[in-house]
């Protein structure tokens, strides 16, 4: 029979069905076993991952008010594949856009990313009307997400300011945190507290059909991860005391720090001319940017702490005690004020160290410096050995280097090295090539931080905490380790003793101008040093370090005014108007009514002094195309007058 | 499934029923409808099983009505679908003829005929005629594959459906109808003409991938290269070999050259569909072709080694995946059962088509046989051609999984085919007939 026949054939069959049994549970295997990028693919089909974006840490002042903020804004959000409008006129209707405009946007999202950004920040207006109609437009959807708010104009550069990350610091971001398209502090406190301010990142999952419409969350929301919000700050800064201090640096260059010496808590931080830290958020922060950073007044430079300003004469402080400590000077040591060494202005002839201060004598500090350097001998050797000891004991106050403030932005001054001489005169210098280092000047350079921290190692007679703005992160109370830690500038108590009573003496009856002396609260209780600093940039600068009060500080404070003449004057005044705003809010101190009107007098002289060069030339252009105006309406008038004069002879004569 | 009854005409064994074809046949139907309502399931609006309006509540509603069709096929009398088999052919004939005249047009294909309240697809029956009426030809004594009668009597049987399915642009189906050649193939059939379609689809695949020109070269060095070895062996070359070799180069070579021209010609998702194959970048990723295969693909891939777990499924439970109740019912047994779930599908099918081919060979009646070996074909066809569709291993076409698919017709239809098979092997030991 046939069917005997080929029954054989079977087999091929059963090879034909294995063949493709195989080959299809091998191409399974591979898809479902080895391969995993369906895996990912399904998810990203189905599950939506959203990073649910957290607070950020909120910042008071010390005294709880508060300084930075966040408000939530809306972002329109589109994903080009699914925008499919079934009207989209009524879309742009609505938004106020052309059609044109309207495919353009979608073209150039699409072009680099599957989803992004529509419209940024909705106003409150267009986002209700959004929200209303959100179903009608697939493809659409709102983000939100939070701006800074700065409840003053004050403290901007301390503050910093959050930006777009960039694509350096997405490549240095160890962690993985942060995504593109994410903020980061950028500067100042929200750059360096970076870490406790942003919190943590949530997840949330959401499952989607293919409309891309979110119908559930996944696995009931078992893999969802909250959110948890930044740490708030409480920064030491005193938010009235620096607004007081900005508005009073108006029109002027330089900077204002004071601090409170027992702790180290900066109580403002002030650098002019700034800005306004509201402009560098949210929609308008590129455009703001960019005018801000080109601005030629150098508005995003902190004076207050990346400054390498020459200290002037309150430098004589720490050549005093320096002198002090090696012994090369002693209380009841008197020094000619011998003006062939160094020039000086008018004060009694023979100086202690005590009343070298109160006088800033020149010719004391000349001889102070080169006993100090010159105390091993009087050879080249001595003088480099005495001068690298000197730079050691100079830099234990925290001079050459970066103190560790709690913000990026730091510079570390200046004080240089004995290979820096020696390769400047080629291993051929003595005292006269350096001397006026004595005084504060030639080729070194300090923060104004520096210098308010040398007030307060005066103030607490030779200690230091690290001054940071910082005083407690979220719920621990404390500023960080560092800012804990007492640090010494290797100089005994008792040699500050007369540096201190020199201090009282140059406010009382010493180089503070009688201006200044004004707002002191009750006479003697401020102690101060001046400087006038001489630059080849133009007028001397003006600068002055002070605590008050003598006995007990409670606040310590450097000034720089640049360009505007002696120390004894305008940085004297600010700094003195700064330290009664402060006792006068914080301790039961009570002025005088007598005072008041002082007071706010001297305040509006304040106010009214401009040291900035380009202000003032645009103050003097002004002037100058006011009187223009003036006098071309005065030649137009006398014309016109001259005219009538003609005319009424006219009139006249026909009578 | 116990069917106590027994017609004089026909003393049926049920002592005689292939069991495990049974038990494979219920297993892939209850899966089916399993995978229906995980894949219907709408998780925002969850309906219960029992919904009679879901695509699984209508699919157990068919399952019933197969049940009862089963029932119906072990009352009737064996010899009847012998002796009716043309009547079976020329009513699925005569429906086809309705299709195209009154039929539905349903995603390009006019394949649906509503008839009252039931539409149904013809085609899927017309697959039983063919069968039926195929073995009842060849199973008469007289009919040899060697003559040529013979052969024109099979090109008549296949040509008027397959010109009607052609019509209606069922490709799949017609495909369905090609591989029938393999039961021709079991009662005599040479092999070469099999084994020349398999090499012009391969020289098909050749030509999309390489340069005709290249293909050409190549195709002249092998056949060199065999010669070679031909003339080495020192076999006797006649000139008629020659001839067959030069004219065969010829032919292949001009149908390399000619196959890119032809393709151009296809339907541009025809095209998309072979070409999305080779070279997912090559097609535009908005088209069809490509977003169903690459969700098909996601929803398999993504299935793992034990899957998301029953109803778990997330790619065809948001509905990404097309057709997903019923050409691509198998994404949701991968996505959701994972590997070993693809492996016991498999597994099913292949036992079924092994003891299928089995069955066959245990008839003593030539009619049966060639019957049995036709349903192992359409069986065999649809299983491959369905699966290599979702996994991506061969264009998309829309034709069912057996049994585990939706659909009421192709249900009814692959039953009728199996259940009429094992009906006719319960009176296996009968001979009928004129032997």
């Amino acid at each position: 029979m046939e069917g005997e026949r080929g029954s054989e054939k079977r087999f091929v069959f059963y090879a034909i069905f294995g063949f493709v049994g195989l080959t299809l549970l091998i191409r399974l295997f591979v898809m479902q076993v080895i391969e995993d990028k369906y895996q990912e693919s399904a998810e990203a089909n189905a599950i939506q991952k959203q990073t649910v974006y957290p607070d950020r840490g909120l910042i008071f002042d010390r005294n709880g008010k508060l300084i930075v903020y966040n408000e939530p804004v809306y972002d329109l959000m589109v994903i080009p594949r699914e925008a499919r409008l079934p009207d989209t006129m009524a879309f742009c209707k609505l938004f106020g856009i052309s059609k044109q405009e309207f495919i353009e946007k979608i073209r150039a999202i699409r072009a680099v990313a599957p989803e992004g950004v529509f419209f940024s920040q909705l106003s409150k207006v267009d986002f209700a009307k959004v929200q209303e109609k959100l179903s009608d437009f697939p493809g659409f959807y709102v983000s939100r997400r939070t701006v800074r708010v700065y409840t003053s104009n004050a403290m901007a550069n301390a503050l910093g300011y959050i930006a777009e990350i960039s694509p350096e610091e997405l490549k240095k971001d160890s962690t993985q945190y942060y995504r593109p398209g994410d903020y980061i502090g950028k500067s100042g406190i929200e750059a360096s507290y970076e870490y406790y301010l942003r919190g943590e990142k949530g997840i949330k999952y959401q499952l989607k059909n293919r409309f891309n419409q979110v119908v559930g969350s996944y696995q009931d929301g078992k893999l969802d991860k909250p959110a948890i919000a930044g740490e708030n700050l409480i920064s030491s800064v005193d938010i009235e005391l620096q607004k007081y201090g900005e508005m009073l640096m108006q029109n002027k260059t330089g900077a204002i720090v004071a601090i409170e010496p027992q702790t180290g808590e900066i109580l403002t931080l002030i650098t002019s001319p700034s800005y306004n830290p509201n402009l560098l958020v949210g929609a308008e922060f590129k455009k703001n940017y960019a005018s801000i950073s080109r601005n030629p007044d150098l508005l995003l430079f902190n004076r207050a702490t990346q400054s390498a300003y020459p200290p002037g004469s309150t430098f004589k402080t720490v050549q005093a005690l320096i002198g002090l400590q090696n012994g090369v000077l002693n209380d009841t040591l008197r020094l000619p004020c011998n003006w062939s060494l160094v020039k000086c202005h008018p004060h009694p002839y023979w100086t202690t160290p005590q009343t070298s201060i109160q006088y800033s004598c020149n010719p004391f500090y000349y001889q102070a410096f080169r006993r100090i350097v010159h105390q091993k001998g009087e050879s080249f050797e001595a003088l480099q050995e005495g001068y690298k000891q000197w730079r050691e004991q100079v830099l234990k106050f925290g001079f050459g280097r970066k103190l560790g403030v709690d913000i990026a932005d730091e510079g570390s001054g200046n004080v240089p090295q004995v290979e820096r001489f020696n390769k400047i005169y080629k291993n051929n210098w003595n005292f006269s090539n350096i001397y006026s280092l004595s005084i504060g000047q030639g080729e070194m350079g300090v923060t104004l931080l520096q210098m308010a921290n040398l007030a307060c190692i005066i103030a607490n007679k030779g200690y230091y905490y690290i001054p940071h703005l910082i005083k407690s992160i979220g719920k621990s109370g404390k500023p960080l380790p560092q800012y804990q830690v007492k640090h010494s500038v290797g100089i005994e108590e008792k040699y500050f003793e007369p540096i201190i009573k020199g201090m009282n003496g140059a406010f009382k009856a010493g180089t503070v101008g009688p201006m200044a002396q004004v707002v002191n609260l009750y006479a003697g209780d401020i102690c101060a040093k001046t400087g006038t600093v001489q630059n080849s940039h133009g007028e001397d600068h003006s600068t002055f370090i002070a605590f008050a009060p003598c006995d007990k500080p409670k606040i310590a404070i450097a000034v720089y005014v640049e360009n505007a003449g002696f120390g004894g004057i305008w940085a004297a005044t600010i700094a003195s108007l700064m330290m009664q705003k402060y006792l006068k809010d914080t301790t039961r101190i009570k002025i005088q009514p007598w005072q008041v009107g002082k007071i706010e007098a001297t305040e509006k002289m304040v106010l009214d002094k401009i040291f900035n060069r380009r202000e003032l030339l645009r103050l003097d252009s002004i002037r100058k195309a006011e009187k223009r105006k003036q006098d071309s309406i005065k030649a137009i008038l006398r014309k016109k007058e001259q005219e009538e004069d003609i005319y009424d002879d006219n009139q006249l004569n026909p009578q | 499934m116990m069917i106590i009854s027994s017609t004089r005409n026909s003393r049926s064994s049920l002592n005689n029923l292939d069991v495990l074809s049974v038990l494979v046949y219920a297993i892939l139907v209850i899966w089916g409808i399993m995978s229906i309502y995980s894949a219907s399931y709408n998780v925002e609006n969850p309906k219960p099983f029992w919904d009679f309006n879901t695509f699984a509540g209508k699919q157990f509603v068919f399952a019933m009505t197969a049940v009862g069709l089963i029932i119906l096929v072990f009352l009737l009398d064996y010899r009847l679908f012998e002796g009716f088999a043309y009547i079976f052919y020329f009513l699925s004939v005569l429906l086809l003829i309705a299709v195209v005249l009154f039929g539905k047009v349903v995603k390009g294909q006019q394949n649906w005929i509503q008839i009252g309240p039931i539409s149904m697809q013809p085609t899927e029956f017309a697959k039983l005629g063919v069968s039926l009426a195929l073995a009842k030809f060849l199973g008469t004594p007289s009919s040899k594959l060697t003559d040529r009668k013979v052969w024109l009597g099979i090109v008549v049987i296949f040509i008027v459906p397959a010109l009607l399915i052609l019509k209606q642009g069922d490709y799949g189906s017609l495909m369905v109808f090609v591989l029938l050649e393999l039961a021709l193939y079991r009662e005599g059939m040479p092999f070469w003409i099999i084994g020349l379609q398999v090499l012009a689809v391969i020289l098909f695949v050749l030509s999309l991938l390489i340069k005709p020109v290249y293909l050409a070269f190549g195709l002249f060095f092998v056949f060199s290269f065999i010669v070679g070895i031909l003339l080495l062996t020192r076999r006797k070359m006649e000139r008629r070999d020659w001839l067959i070799m030069i004219v065969s180069l010829v032919l292949a070579i001009a149908f390399v050259i000619s196959v890119p021209k032809i393709f151009t010609k296809l339907k541009k998702y025809h095209q998309e569909r072979i070409i999305v194959l080779f070279d997912e970048e090559a097609v535009d990723k908005k088209a069809g072709a490509y977003y169903n295969l690459q969700q098909s693909k996601i929803a398999i891939g993504s299935g793992g080694v034990w899957g998301k777990g029953y109803l778990e499924g997330t790619q065809t439970k948001y509905d990404f995946v097309p057709e997903q109740h019923s050409d691509f019912i198998f994404c949701t047994v991968g996505e959701e059962f994972g590997w070993v779930g693809s492996f016991l599908v498999i597994l099913l099918f292949m036992i079924l088509l092994f003891r299928i081919v089995i069955i066959a060979e245990r008839q003593k009646s030539r009619f049966a046989r060639i019957y049995g070996y036709c349903v192992a074909s359409i069986f065999f066809a649809h299983f491959t051609f369905n699966l290599s569709m979702t996994v991506g291993l061969f264009p998309t076409i829309g034709i069912p999984l057996p049994f585990m698919s939706y659909g009421g017709s192709s249900l009814w239809s692959f039953t009728l085919m199996l259940f009429i098979l094992l009906k006719l092997d319960t009176h296996r030991n009968r001979l009928f007939g004129s032997y």
